[in-house]
């Protein structure tokens, strides 16, 4: 493995492990304020990348249609938060994980009744549109480059909210104990409501910004579930900063992993998770 | 192991015969179809297609078979293999059809071919390209109107090998489908004389190919060939593409990377080579009334998969008309399929004595976001299903 | 668990179980020519019971939520397959201890890790886990990858040449099938009211006092999570015999999700109620199936509507009654936990503004 190599393959694996955040960051952080674990999350993160594609066509503009279904994506949090999971809080986590089940079925047969089958594509926008020279025969897509910073700053934003605003206290002490936080008087009922919007807006805008770079298509949201819980089961489920440092680990792996053990590719991200669990059942930064 | 398969096929046709002794005028009963194909899930696109296509072969007819009416039972098989047996004996011996008409996947096909073996039910498969469906498992009453991943790939080996490229590297998805499409490119490539540099295998499903791309531009082959499909399909040619690739290094690949793909292609797919039974620009007479009917009826271009039922509702036209929609006799009736011969759109099509469509298979180059055809990578190519000599 | 029923549940699964076995007699009368089908069927719903009973040890009596139970369903079903001779019936005499011994070796071994989690971290432990085998055997070479593997022949039940049941035969595997969940509910039955069984309850009220007890709560949780592994292990190699056909799908997390759901819908905690969960489960999709193929937002809607309406299950509409649920709330064992853990996580934002 030469040296140009090795760093496009670091430049791969970080790209992939920032996306990974991305997305993976709305389900930690719905767990580790509300305690929901979201199984429909990939179905989200896929609803994202259909509206932009519905919203790019009708808008001719990508930057538009992500404005546009931003609302629409807090919309469809608040409502399935007010409408089912408000009742469901009391109850064992067995619940929340059967009632976002059902809401799997719901959303991904919705998406077949409402865009069908076939597989789309959202065209790299403007001004992102270009590329630049890696090796002498590997370009790289400008765009990759800013949905690495997208991300960077979106670790930045969410890092900064929870650790100096008072949102952010609120949000801590919320996880640590509950009953504190509303025997202060904040409305806890709000807040859940505000989080779980937040998550959800977070996961859809994940859909939205990797649309470009992949292809929309049914059953992509499942695809996507199960790495996400990889990710947050490694760096510790609810921590933000363990989202991070998971998505990285895991997508170093996967990278380093497809092209040095080929034969383990698709169990390599389970045997590290399983690593992890025998050294820190709790994860890495919990 | 021929005769055995005859006798033990003829208890069960006299079987057959004492139970439908009691409803005597068959023929005023509406002949049964189950679709057993995906509506939902990754592959809906192409159970869609797939009925559509059937539908349109029978609505030509008037809506009949052999003079009887068609009565559809359209069973969603969410590409769930281990749901595949079950879902098959609810279609023959709950719902008791006629035919069965599936699947797409080839996990699916175990599964149903299973139980197909254990009834003897007609199966006619309009997709799932798995060999061993009319090669190891070999069932006189299986037929397929669709592939296998051998025939289509087979033929790019020669193909590869005359454009110049001499060292490949092979890249697919860690799955029977693909590793049976890149064997059947390997075959004729290093038959040929041509070196497989590189064996890629992508987890399964996975869309992410970053790496793989990196691997392939520092490796430096003459061509990649490539077995994808849907939306992993889509998203390595516009990877291939965005990584620049492609003009250095040709991508070949099996006609399923584009097929169905064209306009979430766009540009990254223009001049993609990739060999496939089918290429809606093909300029034949049935193919040319197909197309215009199939944009009539549906307002959209008909691409492999709607080929593929259209065939089979054509097969079943054909057969059933010569029996005059009579289907009790089943040796009869199979006989009577695995001689059908159809114009199709796809070109001349018939069945070998595996019951596996022999067919041409033809070379396409994505110009304009149309499949347009090279030439005939190979005419008339039947398939050696050595362990299945019906 | 100490919990009595009202004798009414006892006559119903008693009915339910005698209409069940005398199928063969009422099937065609019923059914028609289509009664070998519903056979077919109702041993398939057997089977699924006989899964769904095994979750609930984990999920209802010590309160582990498993996502990833599917891995011994498919565990059984592959054991099966690739232990069973190409050209002749295996033996079910060494079959069942074989898929017995691996189901509950894998069990150990994956129980070590995952026990050590609890709650949210323990239901993504378990997916994982499950993932982890579905990419295993899906992308070996021996296992037949994503295609699956044909078993030819179900294994055999004989003493010498005597065969004491014959499993070919549609009817008998019915009744086999049968026979094997009643030993299952038995053995649980039993199992829960045992002294193991009032630990494992009393770990799923409040483990920490277990653990000041002085008990190895871990050490009881792992052997239940064999157990139950085991049991599930059976459910699957049932499953592989009946179609002779064992794929991955069987071992992905929607077959877990999917034994989840049959659960709630009979209502945990309560070993009779998966039964009916199992059987509720197949017929409504059944139903659907043939309605629609917009199916999956009808069971999707279903699941939705039964996880807010219907928390208890089937099985808390029969122990307790919507109109003597005021009078008979002692009787109700499902209330009384749901209270308990409400006690517990008090944690509620009821209140408003």
């Amino acid at each position: 493995m030469d040296l140009a190599f090795f760093s496009v393959q670091l430049l791969n694996g970080l790209q992939y492990g920032l996306l990974l955040f991305l997305i993976a960051s709305g389900l930690t952080l719905i767990f580790g304020i509300m305690g929901i674990i979201n199984l429909a999350h990939g179905a989200m993160y896929m609803i994202g990348a259909y509206l932009v594609y519905d919203l790019n066509l009708r808008l001719g503009n990508f930057w538009l249609a992500i404005m546009v279904a931003i609302p629409i994506a807090i919309a469809l949090g608040l409502i399935i938060e007010r409408l089912f999971l408000d009742t469901l809080y009391k109850r064992d986590h067995l619940y929340q994980v059967l009632l976002t089940f059902g809401l799997i079925l719901v959303l991904n047969e919705a998406q077949r009744i409402i865009w069908g089958g076939d597989v789309h594509r959202v065209p790299v926008p403007a001004p992102f549109d270009a590329s630049i020279q890696l090796t002498d025969n590997l370009q790289y897509s400008v765009y990759r480059l800013f949905v690495m910073g997208v991300c960077l700053a979106l670790a930045g934003v969410i890092y900064w909210v929870i650790r100096h605003t008072k949102l952010g206290i609120i949000i801590r002490a919320g996880a640590v104990n509950r009953d504190m936080v509303e025997g202060l008087g904040i409305n806890v009922r709000t807040l859940f409501t505000l989080i779980f919007s937040v998550g959800v807006a977070l996961t859809a805008f994940a859909g939205m910004i990797a649309a470009p770079l992949t292809s929309i298509a049914p059953g992509m949201g499942d695809n996507i579930l199960i790495t996400c819980f990889v990710v947050v089961v490694i760096g510790g489920i609810g921590s933000i900063k363990g989202a991070f440092w998971g998505a990285i680990i895991i997508g170093m792996a996967t990278t380093f992993g497809a092209v040095l053990i080929p034969s383990l590719a698709s169990m390599v991200i389970y045997l590290i998770m399983a690593a992890v669990l025998l050294v820190k059942p709790r994860g890495l930064f919990a | 192991m021929k005769t055995f398969k005859k006798t033990s096929l003829a208890t069960l046709l006299s079987a057959t015969a004492i139970l439908s002794a009691g409803s005597v005028v068959a023929n005023e009963d509406p002949v049964k179809l189950g679709l057993m194909l995906p509506y939902s899930g990754t592959y809906t696109a192409l159970g869609e297609a797939i009925t559509n296509g059937l539908k349109l072969a029978i609505e030509q007819e008037g809506g009949q078979l052999g003079g009887r009416e068609v009565e559809y039972i359209e069973l969603d098989s969410e590409a769930d293999p281990s749901k595949a047996p079950q879902n098959m004996s609810r279609l023959v011996n709950g719902d008791k059809v006629d035919f069965v008409i599936g699947p797409v996947h080839s996990g699916v096909a175990m599964g149903m071919l299973r139980v197909a073996k254990q009834s003897g039910a007609i199966t006619i498969i309009p997709n799932a390209g798995l060999g061993a469906a009319t090669n190891e498992l070999c069932m006189p009453n299986v037929f397929r109107t669709s592939f296998s991943m051998w025939q289509d790939s087979y033929p790019m080996g020669k193909v590869a090998y005359d454009q110049g490229h001499r060292k490949i590297v092979t890249i697919t998805w860690d799955y029977a489908g693909g590793k049976e499409d890149l064997a059947g490119f390997e075959e004729a490539f290093t038959a040929e004389g041509g070196e497989i540099v590189e064996q890629i295998l992508v987890p399964f499903p996975s869309t992410e190919f970053q790496s793989y791309l990196t691997q392939i531009a520092s490796l430096e082959p003459d061509a990649v060939y490539t077995f994808f499909a849907g939306g992993g399909g889509v998203s390595f040619v516009k990877d291939y593409a965005a990584a620049g690739l492609k003009e250095s290094i040709p991508l070949l690949g099996s006609g399923f990377l584009t097929e169905g793909n064209l306009t979430a292609l766009g540009d990254a797919g223009e001049g993609v080579m990739t060999t496939l039974h089918y290429a809606e620009t093909l300029d034949n007479d049935a193919n040319q009334a197909f197309v215009s009917a199939y944009e009539n009826a549906y307002g959209e271009m008909p691409d492999t998969y709607a080929v593929q039922g259209y065939d089979t509702g054509m097969m079943l036209v054909q057969g059933l008309s010569e029996l005059d929609g009579d289907t009790s006799d089943q040796e009869r009736l199979i006989d009577v399929l695995a001689n059908v011969e159809l114009e199709s759109p796809r070109g001349p099509l018939s069945f070998s004595d595996s019951h596996h469509p022999i067919q041409n298979v033809y070379l396409r180059e994505i110009r304009d976001g149309k499949h347009e055809v090279v030439s005939i990578a190979h005419e008339n190519l039947e398939v050696p299903d050595e362990a299945c000599q019906m | 668990m100490l919990h009595r029923y009202p004798k009414r549940v006892a006559i119903i699964m008693l009915i339910l179980t005698a209409l069940v076995a005398a199928f063969p007699l009422w099937g065609e009368a019923v059914f028609g020519t289509q009664a070998n089908f519903m056979l077919e069927k109702l041993t398939l719903m057997l089977i699924l019971a006989l899964f769904a009973m095994s979750l609930d040890l984990l999920v209802g009596i010590v309160g582990l939520v498993s996502l990833g139970h599917a891995l011994f369903f498919g565990l059984g079903a592959y054991t099966l397959a690739l232990a069973s001779p190409d050209f002749s019936p295996a033996s079910m005499w060494w079959m069942l201890p074989l898929v017995m011994g691996v189901s509950a070796s894998i069990g150990l071994f994956i129980g070590v890790l995952v026990i050590r989690t609890k709650g949210i971290f323990f239901i993504m432990t378990t997916l994982a886990f499950g993932q982890m085998l579905y990419y295993f055997i899906s992308t070996s070479q021996f296992a037949g990858g994503t295609d699956g593997v044909f078993i030819m022949f179900r294994p055999s039940l004989a003493i010498g040449e005597r065969t004491l049941v014959d499993l070919d035969n549609p009817y008998s595997f019915f009744y086999f099938c049968l026979g094997m969940l009643l030993i299952g509910y038995f053995f649980l039955r039993w199992l829960t009211r045992s002294y193991f069984g009032q630990v494992l309850d009393g770990i799923h009220d409040n483990e920490h006092r277990m653990q000041a007890l002085g008990y190895a709560t871990s050490g009881y949780k792992l052997i239940a999570f064999v157990i139950a592994g085991v049991m599930a292990a059976i459910a699957g190699m049932l499953a592989a015999m009946q179609y002779g056909f064992a794929n991955p799908a069987q071992l992905g997390w929607h077959t877990s999700g999917e034994v989840l759901m049959m659960l709630i819908l009979g209502g945990m905690g309560t070993i009779f109620g998966p039964i009916l969960g199992a059987f509720a489960y197949e017929i409504l999709l059944f139903i659907y199936e043939h309605a629609t193929t917009h199916w999956p937002i009808l069971m999707g809607l279903t699941i939705i509507a039964a996880v807010l309406v219907l928390p208890r299950g089937i099985a808390g509409l029969i122990i307790a009654p919507p109109w003597q649920r005021k009078r008979n709330n002692d009787d109700a064992p499902a209330a009384k936990k749901e209270q308990a853990s409400e006690a517990v996580q008090s944690t509620t934002p009821r209140k408003e503004g």
